[in-house]
């Protein structure tokens, strides 16, 4: 094969899935949310001292055994039910034996060739329409300890002079959930894999496994990428990123893994089968360990445990007691609150939904609470750099506002100040209102007066509106609003203008 | 099966020690070569028990789904965890400069 | 009368529950037996004797304050070297644990402190139980009391040769592949692997998981049972430890020592009995001696086969190096024990390289590579694989065996003890001591190796080992019939122990 440079490929994103075939697979690490550690009884406890959350077992030391802890295997077969897997019958744990500092046996505990639970798959949607990903297999194992890389410049394993292990975190359940390879979206295939991982960490969340916080690594992804021209269908050699740990890195990763595939391929020449490591600054992946080198794992099954056979009853107890998933719970929304499918999709990308259902079920309007959260809600959030969820408040707080509203207790410039005091003081929203005096004002009598002195103080307005621009009023309400420190109810305060300046709608 | 296998060179030798993590000597590689070739034929007469349909036995008394309960238990102090390490700074286990790939 | 540390467990036992003497008493008298003779035997890698003392002096407090005691309180007891033991070093017989202080006590420790059992110390073994003669210590071999120039068994020689040299009345070993009966049997002791999982393995420093066992050594069957019965029970810190409590070794011992084993069919192994060359003619006349003994006291003799057992000594050496080579991958230098290169220009990569490298002795290193060619994605299926189908099939020869028969019999070992040096340059020569062990380790069956005659075919008079083999959780038959046959053998020809040379100046 020769290498060409004379031909001028475009190479932007655009022009290299017209020529390419992207197929993508992902694998997905999660920190269950047991109490205690996989095998032993230490705390999972994030951010504790250094090496205080150890004993014989996660540490390794020898004469010390492993014992599974149940809620784990509860957990990881609640995921592959979510997942519409098959629970195995039977199956074992597996050793798989390689060197490294923050592994203390060197060997991790990991189910092999007997996974938990096998071939099932999760449903996203793009751009309306549906892609079915394949789940391989969801299996358990154990998580490392933590290196911190000492001396050199960047902190990284790179040029540091030597390094510190930590073991809190070895040992803590972690599940591997693997997709079959997604072949067939094109050029969404990076929006596909920001969605499945998205409606992953949705399901995960909603089933209490764990806590899915990827900032904190208890939700860490790797993307395989391949490319095959247009038209071929053998797959390409694929490679392996890793590090890619947020939803926007997921869509980013695939993105640039495939831009860069492209312009090798173009030139005729040969991908390399290797682990690839995102660069979350530059958005790009760097070249890591070659797959060709790899180890053997000399996987064998792990001898001082013993197999596990989940009862069918139990796995039916599990079935029955499964949350409704985020799939079902937005279809029953979308009907019961009426939406079109954009709006449902836009309070899908605002990650709202959920909060959006819990404030209607809280009393609140469908329209109001979507209003809440897409709106005021979302730019107090934006500003703060948080998701919407992330906020202090709840959805029963917001319904309160909501009702408050509609009751005419509070306009809506009054509901905005309640919201604020609750973000800032964590109070409820009964106590702001009371604490601040947050009231409609809806004695006439004031607003009258309010509301010539705003038309004394504005004779300008006030001729255009007696003139027959009724819409100009809109600034003397404001002037009213503004003076009653927004406590007056707008649509009386523009009645009682009208009113005052002589003019009828 | 015991006379197709073949034997054990040198350099699968300093290959095995590779990944077992053991920096052997040039006299030891010589010495494990036809040790380990004359354990390995001995061993090897394994392949010759018809065995396909056999399922493996990895324990005497068969039993399944042993489990704890999801309780935390005391860790061990820290001073008891490092005191038997051999490098230790911040509390944490101290290691020289690491050359592979983070896993 | 006789002095302190020629008296079995049980009559000690009673002496200081009755207040005939005290535990302190005993213990001292063990220590100074120790000081006495060891400096030739060299059973101990570690004497606790300040612990001892006070272990002993706690039971003497605790019998004055008119406390319950154990069956075995103030008995002394000598630990394997393998054994974690919290507060006192533990090194498996290897330089890359030299120093090392666990901080934790394996489960047969504590049960054995809790029985109020005084630990006199660690006993040497080979390197990581790997072995036959403890030769492979990286510290130093143990001499067989019966022939200071000869090895005590492996690996848990020091364990054996403590016993048989009355350093300890009792003492706790380590089965993976006869690493109990074989010392017993070259040291004329008695020793007991028990059912795999009968004993919990929490706080042995693993050799191979799925066959490692401990169990206890005495000079008598009855002594051996009753610690049997301290360290068995299962252990929730033990996945493979067996849920149900065994069967009561002790009253099998009580009632074996009666004498009456009529309506018992004890089976021959045919495939163990030197068939096919290999056995020394003296081990194989004391075992014939001795199945005779055991038809004179009514057992029905009938002769087995299990051609699978052929393949046991395959088996074993592609399942043990391969768990080993896992096992044994935490001694890295990273957390605990020997750190070599540490100089600020070796990589971790080459530390931890230099470290195993140094830290492991030969034979330790030939098993970490054989095991780790066997797990080799290439050759799992053919080598580990197939050892593990084949542990199968000689299960299944056990089963079909024991449908016929309540115990097999063999002779423990091919050859009486052998002298120091004599084996070690060649690996084969030494795994075939494990010849007969082998099949119970593999079935993870219960099997008892009683003295059964001495052999004086390679120079002097030395112990034989007669092998007692029973089912799963059948353990009690092993002492029911090593009881009876030791209560005639010692009827007719006194305690084989009373034949072993003397030793130093005091015995």
């Amino acid at each position: 094969m020769t290498v060409r440079d004379d031909v001028q490929l475009d190479l932007s994103y655009d022009g290299v899935v017209r020529r390419y075939a992207p197929v993508i697979g992902l694998e997905t690490h999660v920190e269950l949310g047991t109490v205690s550690k996989m095998f032993c009884g230490c705390s999972t406890e994030f951010g504790a001292e250094p090496n205080t959350h150890t004993c014989p077992v996660c540490l390794g030391l020898p004469g010390a055994l492993p014992v599974v802890n149940a809620k784990a295997i509860e957990y990881t077969i609640r995921i592959g039910l979510a997942l519409n897997c098959s629970i195995a019958e039977w199956c074992r744990f597996a050793r798989k034996n390689y060197f490294y500092p923050d592994m203390p046996k060197n060997f991790q505990i990991s189910q092999y060739d007997e996974p938990l639970c096998v071939d099932g798959h999760l449903d996203v949607v793009v751009e309306g329409q549906t892609y079915r990903v394949g789940i391989e297999r969801v299996h358990m194992e154990e998580d490392t300890g933590k290196n911190t890389h000492v001396g050199g410049a960047t902190g990284r394993i790179h040029g540091a002079e030597y390094s510190l292990v930590d073991f809190n975190r070895a040992g803590i359940p972690l599940i591997e959930i693997v997709t079959k390879p997604v072949e067939g979206t094109g050029p969404l295939a990076p929006e596909v894999a920001k969605a499945y991982v998205t409606e992953l960490r949705d399901i995960l969340r909603s089933l209490g496994v764990s806590d899915v916080k990827m900032e904190q690594g208890s939700l860490r992804c790797d993307v395989n990428t391949s490319l095959s021209p247009i038209g071929v269908s053998e797959w390409g050699t694929r490679t392996e990123t890793k590090n890619v740990n947020s939803l926007r890195s997921v869509e980013r990763a695939v993105r640039s893994e495939i831009i860069r595939q492209a312009a090798i391929l173009d030139r005729g020449g040969r991908i390399k089968q290797e682990t690839r490591h995102f660069q979350e600054t530059t958005g790009e992946t760097r070249s890591g360990r070659s797959k060709e080198e790899a180890t053997d794992y000399r996987y064998f099954p792990e001898p001082d445990l013993v197999p596990v056979a989940p009862a069918r009853d139990w796995v039916a107890d599990i079935r029955a007691s499964l949350p409704e998933l985020p799939a079902a719970r937005r279809a029953r929304l979308r009907s019961e609150l009426g939406l079109s499918t954009e709006e449902l999709q836009q309070m899908v990308n605002a990650g709202v939904v959920e909060a959006v259902g819990e404030t209607v079920q809280a009393g609140a309007t469908a329209a109001e609470a979507r209003n809440w959260w897409m709106g005021y809600l979302a730019e107090q959030a934006n500003s703060r750099e948080v998701e919407p969820t992330s906020l202090p408040i709840t959805p029963a707080q917001v319904a309160r506002v909501i009702l408050l509203v509609a009751d005419g207790k509070l306009s809506t410039a009054l509901a905005r100040q309640a919201v604020d005091g609750v973000l800032q003081t964590g109070k409820d929203v009964d106590a702001i209102v009371a604490e601040r005096g947050l009231a409609v004002v809806s004695d006439t009598s004031a607003l009258t007066r309010a509301a010539d002195e705003a038309i004394a103080d504005n004779p300008d307005v006030a001729d255009k509106v007696r003139g027959g621009k009724v819409a100009a009023v809109g600034a003397l309400v404001g002037a009213v609003m503004k003076a009653t420190r927004g406590q007056a109810d707008a649509p009386a305060v523009r009645q009682i203008l009208l009113q005052q300046l002589g003019v009828s709608e | 099966m015991s006379d197709e296998r073949p034997t054990l060179t040198r350099d699968e030798v300093a290959h095995l020690a590779q990944l077992a993590r053991l920096a052997v000597t040039e006299e030891e590689l010589d010495l494990f070569a036809g040790q380990l070739d004359v354990i390995l034929g001995a061993v090897a007469r394994i392949g010759d028990v018809a065995a396909a349909d056999i399922p493996p036995t990895s324990h005497a008394v068969p039993l399944q789904n042993v489990f704890r309960a999801d309780e935390v238990r005391p860790s061990l102090p820290r001073e008891d965890i490092l005191a038997g390490a051999p490098a230790v700074e911040d509390f944490r286990f101290r290691v020289p400069q690491i050359l592979g790939e983070e896993e | 009368m006789t002095q302190l540390h020629e008296l079995d467990a049980a009559s000690t036992a009673a002496a200081i529950a009755s207040g005939e003497v005290s535990a302190v008493e005993v213990t001292q008298a063990h220590l100074d037996r120790i000081t006495a003779v060891d400096g030739d035997v060299r059973a101990f890698l570690h004497v606790d004797t300040e612990g001892a003392l006070a272990a002993a002096s706690a039971v003497d407090e605790q019998r004055s304050a008119g406390a319950a005691l154990g069956k075995l309180a103030g008995v002394p007891l000598a630990m394997k070297d393998v054994v974690v033991t919290k507060g006192l070093p533990t090194t498996s017989g290897s330089r890359i644990l030299e120093g090392w202080v666990p901080p934790y006590d394996a489960t047969v420790t504590r049960r054995v402190l809790d029985a109020g059992i005084v630990m006199l110390g660690k006993t040497n073994m080979d390197e990581f139980a790997m072995g036959s003669s403890t030769e492979n210590s990286a510290y130093h071999p143990t001499h067989n009391p019966w022939d200071l120039s000869r090895v005590p068994g492996g690996s848990s020689g020091g364990s054996s040769a403590a016993v048989a040299a009355f350093e300890a009345p009792l003492s706790i070993g380590t089965d993976t592949g006869g690493s109990i009966r074989q010392p017993a049997a070259v040291t004329g002791i008695v020793g007991h692997k028990p059912t795999y999982g009968a004993v919990s393995r929490y706080g042995l420093i693993a050799f191979s998981s799925s066959l490692d066992q401990a169990g206890p050594f005495g000079r008598t069957v009855l002594d051996t049972a009753l610690l049997h019965e301290v360290i068995a029970g299962p252990d929730p810190l033990d996945s493979t430890s067996i849920p149900q409590p065994g069967p009561d070794v002790v009253a099998a011992a009580r009632q074996g020592a009666r004498g009456d084993l009529a309506g018992v069919r004890v089976g021959v192994v045919r495939e163990l009995t030197g068939a096919g060359g290999g056995y020394q003619q003296g081990v194989l006349d004391s075992f014939r001696a001795a199945v005779d003994v055991l038809a004179g006291l009514g057992a029905e003799i009938v002769e087995v086969s299990c051609p699978n057992f052929d393949y046991a000594l395959a088996a074993y050496y592609l399942i043990a190096p391969s768990e080993c080579s896992s096992n044994l991958a935490r001694f890295d230098g990273v957390r605990y024990g020997l750190r070599v290169g540490d100089d600020g220009r070796h990589s971790l990569e080459e530390v931890m390289s230099l470290t195993r490298e140094q830290g492991f002795g030969a034979e330790v290193k030939r098993r970490i590579m054989i095991g780790t060619y066997a797990l080799s994605s290439g050759y799992y299926d053919a080598y580990y694989g197939q050892a593990q189908k084949v542990r199968t099939l000689i299960a299944r020869d056990f089963a079909a065996a024991f449908t016929a028969v309540d115990v097999l019999v063999s002779p423990t070992s091919p050859f009486v003890a052998f002298g120091i040096g004599e084996r070690v340059a060649d690996p084969m020569a030494m795994y075939v001591n494990d010849l007969c062990t082998l099949p119970a380790s593999l079935a993870g069956t219960p099997a008892i190796s009683v003295p059964c005659g001495l052999s004086d075919e390679t120079g002097p008079a030395l112990p034989v080992g007669l092998q007692i083999m029973a089912p799963a959780m059948a353990d009690d038959r092993c002492y029911r019939v090593g009881a009876a046959f030791e209560a005639a053998y010692t009827a007719a020809n006194g305690l084989i122990l009373d034949q072993i040379p003397q030793l130093g100046a005091v015995r």
